[in-house]
């Protein structure tokens, strides 16, 4: 994983944005920015090259599975990888995610270490198809 | 019922027929008549209770009750106070999470600062040409112990560190809670003032029998009971479930 990827974090509570960007300074990447909805997410995620988008989903104003949804909509967004990082846990909204075309799911409360593991795989992943 | 001067002309014909007893010296006929006299009033008490029992009975069957109140009581109040629970024990949960790595690291930050001192003090005299070589010898040694303890120390270190931030999440999920509860409350209170309003105007209520308090959101937010049905109740289950769907 290239540790000077650009990675965008959306969460409306700012607590869980600093431990989301503690955890990811920990494992050596220190190219962040936040936001705290969906609504001010998509212009940054316009404006600049994001590597990879970690986002909540329950947020007032977009959430993080409409944003999910403009980003697969946008051309230039579309292969954007996406992580949610939520407390919503019910089998019909993990299915409905993964339908939107999320790239990875963690459940709140999470470990470092369940992080570390998703991205992992999620680039793992990515690298198969490009090579592919 | 009978009219008040009906009720003082039977008093005082009671009360008369008491006097002539007592005069006659016929104590124990003036404690029965006594006993009959309370016996009239208790059976009036009676009556009354009676009637004021049936009133307060047909006020409450025919009290204009909000559907959405019944909702609240039966169902979001009883869920209001399992979510409040939850808060508790959450919050607890992380206090003691972060307590623990708190007490842990403060000795090893002692230990580090006092052990680095010891150290100094000895490289001094070392710097001054005051130790012998038996001396500089050990010194050497216990340096090298001291440095690769700083590291493993460190490493303990900043492990707590990160358990102190990650035990930071519970304000992410409790303070999604806490806000389900506030419209909970909310909704209480807007069903009390309904109610006040209603009762207050003698009126029907405003909205009609059967009408839903409107759904604030389809998302659950952090789901308190893992042993709910269609509730994942691990990142295990997760993961489970996405590679079940390819992924």
């Amino acid at each position: 994983m290239d540790k000077n990827m650009k990675i965008l974090i959306v969460d409306d509570f700012s607590t869980m944005r600093r431990i989301i960007k503690g955890l990811l300074h920990e494992l050596g990447f220190n190219n962040l920015e936040e936001a705290d909805d969906g609504n001010t997410a998509l212009p940054l995620l316009k404006a600049g090259n994001f590597d990879f988008l970690i986002t909540d989903w329950n947020m007032p104003g977009m959430t993080g599975l409409d944003l999910l949804k403009s980003v697969r909509a946008d051309a230039k967004l579309a292969k954007l990888p996406v992580l949610l990082v939520t407390a919503e846990a019910k089998r019909e909204q993990i299915v409905e995610a993964a339908q939107a075309g999320v790239n990875g799911y963690v459940v709140k409360p999470f470990t470092a270490n369940t992080l570390k593991e998703k991205m992992d795989k999620i680039f793992e992943r990515i690298t198969a198809v490009a090579q592919g | 019922m009978n009219a008040p001067e009906n009720r003082a002309d039977e008093y005082l014909d009671q009360a008369r027929e008491l006097v002539t007893l007592l005069e006659a010296g016929r104590v124990e006929q003036a404690d029965e008549l006594l006993a009959a006299l309370s016996g009239m009033r208790e059976s009036k008490i009676f009556h009354e209770l009676g009637k004021l029992t049936r009133t307060l009975h047909e006020a409450i069957t025919h009290f204009p009750v909000d559907p959405r109140l019944a909702r609240l009581s039966e169902q979001d109040m009883p869920d209001a106070r399992e979510r409040l629970r939850y808060v508790v024990t959450k919050t607890e949960e992380s206090a003691n999470r972060t307590l623990k790595a708190v007490e842990d690291s403060i000795p090893l930050a002692k230990h580090l600062s006092q052990r680095a001192t010891e150290h100094q003090q000895q490289w001094e005299r070392f710097l001054r040409r005051e130790m012998d070589v038996q001396e500089f010898r050990t010194l050497t040694h216990s340096l090298r112990e001291f440095l690769s303890g700083i590291i493993a120390d460190s490493s303990c270190l900043s492990r707590n560190l990160s358990e102190v931030l990650l035990a930071q999440e519970y304000q992410d999920i409790t303070g999604q809670v806490i806000q389900r509860v506030i419209r909970v409350v909310q909704d209480v209170e807007d069903g009390l003032v309904e109610m006040v309003r209603v009762v207050g105007s003698r009126a029907q209520p405003a909205s009609p029998p059967g009408a839903q308090p409107a759904t604030t959101s389809r998302l659950e937010g952090p789901q308190i009971d893992p042993k709910k049905a269609d509730v994942m109740a691990s990142q295990d289950d997760v993961d489970a479930l996405l590679s079940s769907l390819g992924f």
